[in-house]
């Protein structure tokens, strides 16, 4: 800590930070533009100027950069003073001589920050006579808006955008008065983290096209704090919605998750939520077709189903909630519950889930993940799986190259000679896939191969780090001395993380990476063990527990079930085709809830109408084993409603008088945790529906949402009293206090004076640091302290196929993989066509060129698909999109001839 | 596609810096000095053979007013519009050149002959007014200096 003084008032700070950093963190109001808490200062705007004094005596002082002034021990500065205030005023006046001043028809309008800034520092006449500058703007795809007369030049955008995220194609072009951001030409983003350019922006230059579709200014949305559900990471949310539709995403500020960032599918692939393909009734079939039916009339038709309840199982799901999944076990019963996983995928999970918990690793956050040393990835596309954690680990490769600029006494957060003296120079990151990864950039090395070999790379590395680790045969001279590299690497590191996952499939990738963080902790080190899943609830629905589908299937084949109940699942996308259908052909009754329409309805003889996050609530575990709970943001509309609701709402159909406690999600969360062990902690991810805030509850809407009395008169001209809500101490209301609830319970971020996202500022502990009273989640993983299991031994040569054979694997796509994200036009857009990938050498080898149509067969199935070359890819395998052909769930690798159809 | 002169040079200076992205300038200073002037075409070879991206070429190229991205005239005029040569007569200078050439500033004479473009201070403030044409410097210039001076550049 050191002792600075401001305008004559004494402070104790934290030491190694900015002036500005120090002040914000006061909760003192100073102006920035070009200095953001995860970029660090530049000093390039001129914004933040303070009266410096060198000593009590000194009256006059100097004015400087409070981004660019370390807060030193003893350090005495002004921001009233009325030089530093004038010159402050002077600044905006100049950033704003070209600003078309066109607030009104802005997007950004009542969450700007240069609108912020211009009223803190009192600029409130327009002085220049002069033309104003315009630009030509550029298209950037599906999801960005560009509007380049409103930039102020703080080159917040393109140090972001290059330098953060690793894009390529965006720049700062031309001098002086012309410099433009942008493309060198039009065209779609290629960062998979564009999307923060909307937030990073402090003005209206880069803003949220999908919202300008359904545009509704901030003040007028209502918000849930949510939790997206778009993989497994559980980034926070902030959903605002307006008319019963949703209508856009930000990030919800979360220090020990998403941090500042969302990925682009996480942002804008909520518009699901609003799409055709939502299921807005309860449907039953008759005569061969669903008819809409009334919800009593469709509890009735359960109840009747359930008339023999031994016969009924339940199938659960990786996408539905804790409470959910809960609720349809309480349904159904334990031993008829099923998880809704495929049994490879329920098999994986449970092997990592029992690596998490045996340790020695320990699964990191997000935030932990960014400040690793050294990484080693063992068989995950990071971007394409679990995009977020791809943006954490192009920063960890800095964590090396900054201690240079620790040596030489350079604060970190001062950005540009950090990065100057860094140069190109990146810490270890080691990369084994099949194909080429948009990490590989920053990758100390990479190791393209097939699955096992991977798999067969990692247990050398153990090997190499600990002798009493088994060892693989057969490796080549390079792949030794590979293994060799990564395992000095990782020892000489102080934080080394391993990341993996089930995302090919391979239970020994899975074990070699268990190794790799075993043998390192055989050394004496603390290695952290990240494993993405790959769906939002994956961890949650198997740490309640039950078979996989393979399992449920048997249980209906074999007789023991005739009836079953499906939530939130689409089979197709977990079984292979003809799997799923003699399944169904062979279950006598189908029952549905979800909340959109998908291959597994057509099936189904009932269909209830489940709400999407946006309108319920509900706990996740992320892959971090962080249970998180998510809000709703709006109440459903007609029939919808929560499928725990549904389901309790059968049980008391059926008869089942327990279910009657389920009045609230509290109710349902306590069943969880008293049911469940290992998620006894749930209940804490955030506080009860009985919290209060000074004595009320927590507005959803801002206290400016205008028009609640005239909003619905169409409908009925006396205004409707607003819903309640039982679930959660948020209400559908602008009423309520103005103070800070706690972390999980924060809608949207919004201080006096501070109308845009920055003023997340004001919540958080200290700048970057975690929000008041503790970041959102509570954490439910932690290796037990017992004796780590022993060693997994290797196969002991990697498996092939017969002559002529491919060994077909899948390839992920952050857009397209993801079943709910697609249903987003602007997702889906950008999402691949079917394909089958090939190296060059071997589409060569095979006479086939790029758009060639070939044929596989797939579960003896044969399917004819144009080739698309992919020189990354490594030699003999042939990649196939993931989620976007009906194949995921079939047993990915898989062999397969392939031939010119 | 680059000439192989061009390719060559290019690689020759490569072996004088540390990275490829250092030789940027030089590289599109090469292409200039035979070309005229740097075409979209000639930005993205320029790019592929440093392996950056045409966004970070184009970022460079278009930071420096002297590599010109659109077609220019045989011969450059750049006429200085900074403060000495401003209050020693810049704008009569202007005046001159546009009336005789035809043409405004940042453009080029339809028979290709002459660009007009200002620029910044050329460091000879005690001879105000300046400019230059191509690689020569004029100075204490008057409006009738001006016509031979043109003369001089066919
Ligand atoms: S576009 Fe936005 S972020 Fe980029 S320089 Fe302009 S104002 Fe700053
Ligand atoms: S990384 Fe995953 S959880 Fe985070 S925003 Fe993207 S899809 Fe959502
Ligand atoms: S914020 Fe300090 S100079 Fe821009
Ligand atoms: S101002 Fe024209 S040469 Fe200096």
């Amino acid at each position: 800590m050191t002792k600075i003084f401001v305008d004559g008032k004494a402070y104790e700070v934290k030491a190694d930070q900015s002036l500005l950093q120090a002040c914000l963190s006061l909760g003192l109001n100073l102006p920035y533009f070009c200095w953001h808490p995860a970029l660090g200062s530049v000093g390039a705007c001129r914004q933040c100027a303070v009266k410096q004094f060198r000593d009590e005596k000194d009256t006059r002082g100097r004015l400087v950069m409070s981004c660019m002034t370390p807060a030193a021990d003893g350090t005495r500065i002004s921001i009233e003073d009325a030089e530093a205030a004038a010159f402050r005023k002077g600044i905006i006046e100049g950033l704003m001589l070209n600003h078309p001043h066109d607030c009104p028809v802005c997007d950004e309008g009542g969450e700007c920050h240069l609108q912020d800034m211009t009223v803190m520092t009192g600029h409130d006449y327009r002085r220049t006579r002069f033309p104003k500058r315009t630009f030509h703007n550029q298209y950037l795809g599906p999801l960005i808006n560009h509007e380049m007369n409103r930039c102020i030049q703080c080159y917040r955008c393109v140090r972001y955008y290059r330098e953060y995220a690793g894009g390529h194609d965006f720049d700062a072009f031309s001098s002086r008065s012309q410099v433009y951001f942008g493309r060198y030409q039009d065209g779609v983003l290629e960062n998979e983290f564009a999307g923060n350019l909307v937030e990073i922006c402090p003005t209206g230059v880069f803003t949220d096209k999908t919202l300008k579709r359904h545009y509704t200014r901030k003040w007028d949305l209502q918000f849930g704090p949510s939790v997206c559900v778009h993989c497994g990471l559980g980034c926070n949310i902030s959903a605002g919605e307006r008319y019963g539709t949703l209508r856009r995403i930000v990030n919800r500020y979360n220090g020990e998750v998403n941090g500042y960032f969302l990925c682009d599918r996480g942002r804008f692939g909520y518009e699901f939520v609003n799409s055709a393909e939502r299921l807005k009734q309860p449907l039953q079939r008759q005569d061969g077709k669903l008819q809409p039916i009334s919800k009593a009339r469709a509890l009735e038709a359960l109840a009747g189903l359930l008339a023999d309840p031994k016969k009924v199982i339940g199938i659960g799901s990786p996408r539905a909630s804790l409470e959910a999944n809960y609720a349809l076990r309480a349904l159904v019963g334990a031993d008829r519950f099923y998880t809704g996983l495929s049994a490879s995928a329920a098999r994986l999970t449970a092997v990592a889930l029992e690596m998490l918990r045996r340790g020695p690793a320990r699964t990191p956050s997000l935030g932990e993940i960014e400040r690793a040393d050294a990484v080693l990835i063992l068989g995950e596309d990071v971007t394409n799986v679990a995009p977020r954690m791809a943006l954490a680990l192009r920063q960890s490769v800095r964590q090396q190259p900054m201690r240079k600029a620790d040596q030489l006494k350079i604060p970190r957060w001062l950005d540009h000679p950090v990065r100057e003296l860094a140069q190109d120079q990146k810490g270890p990151l080691y990369i084994a896939t099949p194909a080429a990864t948009r990490l590989d950039d920053v990758a100390t090395e990479t190791y393209r191969a097939a699955p096992d070999k991977i798999a067969r790379l990692g247990y050398a590395v153990a090997h190499a780090l600990d002798a009493g680790a088994p060892d693989v045969a057969g490796l080549s001279e390079a792949e030794r001395s590979l293994a060799a590299r990564i395992a000095e690497a990782l020892k000489s590191a102080e934080r080394p993380l391993v990341v993996s996952g089930p995302s090919l499939n391979s239970e020994a990738i899975l074990q070699a990476a268990a190794n790799v963080a075993r043998a390192l902790s055989a050394a004496g080190r603390a290695p952290s063990l990240s494993l993405t899943a790959p769906e939002c609830n994956t961890l949650g629905v198997t740490m309640i527990g039950g078979g996989s589908l393979a399992d449920a299937f048997q249980a209906v084949k074999s007789g023991s079930a005739d009836t079953v109940i499906i939530l939130e699942n689409d089979l197709y996308r977990r079984a292979s085709a003809r799997a799923v259908d003699e399944f169904f052909s062979s279950a006598r009754h189908i029952v549905l809830l979800d909340s959109v329409t998908t291959p597994t309805v057509q099936k189904a003889e009932l269909v209830l109408p489940a709400a999407t996050f946006a309108e319920s609530d509900g706990t996740l575990v992320s892959s971090e084993g962080r249970a998180q709970r998510f809000f709703e943001v709006y109440p459903p509309v007609g029939e919808i409603q929560s499928s725990w609701r549904w389901l309790r709402d059968i049980m008391m159909a059926a008869g089942r008088r327990e279910a009657a406690a389920w009045q609230d999600l509290d109710a349902v969360v306590a069943s969880v945790s008293d049911g469940i062990p290992a998620l006894a902690a749930v209940a804490q991810a955030a506080p009860s529906a009985s919290f209060r805030l000074a004595g009320a509850k927590i507005p959803r809407e801002p206290h400016r949402y205008s028009g609640r009395t005239a909003m619905l008169a169409n409908i009925n001209v006396s205004e409707p009293k607003p819903p309640e809500d039982s679930d959660s101490s948020l209400a559908f209301s602008m009423e309520g206090v103005f103070a800070q609830p706690p972390a999980s319970l924060i809608p949207f971020f919004w201080s006096p004076g501070w109308n845009s996202i920055q003023s997340v500022n004001k919540f958080q502990e200290e700048i970057a640091g975690p929000l008041r009273g503790g970041d959102p989640g509570v954490r439910l993983l932690e290796p037990s302290a017992a004796e780590p299991r022993a060693y997994f031994t290797p196969a002991s040569e990697p498996t092939s196929g017969s002559a002529g054979e491919w060994l077909l694997v899948p390839l992920y796509h952050i857009f397209g993989s993801e079943e709910l994200s697609r249903l987003a036009p602007g997702i889906a857009e950008l999402s691949p066509q079917p394909y089958v990938a090939l190296n060059p050498e071997d589409a060569n080898a095979l006479g086939v060129q790029e758009e060639t149509s070939v044929t596989l067969s797939l579960e003896s199935v044969s399917r004819t698909l144009p080739v698309k070359l992919m020189p990354g890819l490594a030699r003999g395998l042939a990649g196939l999109p993931a989620g976007i052909l009906p194949i995921e769930g079939s047993g990915l690798p898989a062999w397969s001839r392939i031939s010119r159809a | 596609m680059l000439s192989p002169e061009e390719r060559h040079e290019i690689e020759e200076e490569l072996e004088r810096y540390p990275t490829k992205r250092a030789v940027s300038i030089d590289a599109l200073r090469i292409v200039q000095r035979r070309r005229g002037w740097v075409s979209d075409e000639a930005l993205r070879d320029v790019a592929e053979l440093l392996e950056v991206s045409v966004d970070e070429m184009d970022s460079v190229a278009t930071f420096y007013n002297l590599i010109f991205r659109k077609p220019v005239g045989r011969h450059v005029i750049m006429v200085c519009d900074s403060v000495s040569c401003w209050i020693m007569g810049y704008d009569r200078i202007r005046e001159h050149l546009t009336k005789r050439l035809g043409i405004q500033l940042g453009e080029t004479t339809p028979d290709g002959r002459f660009t007009l473009l200002p620029i910044v201070c050329l460091g000879t403030c005690d001879h105000a007014p300046a400019m230059m044409v191509d690689q020569h410097l004029h100075r204490d210039l008057s409006p009738e200096k001006i016509d031979g001076i043109l003369a001089e550049y066919p």
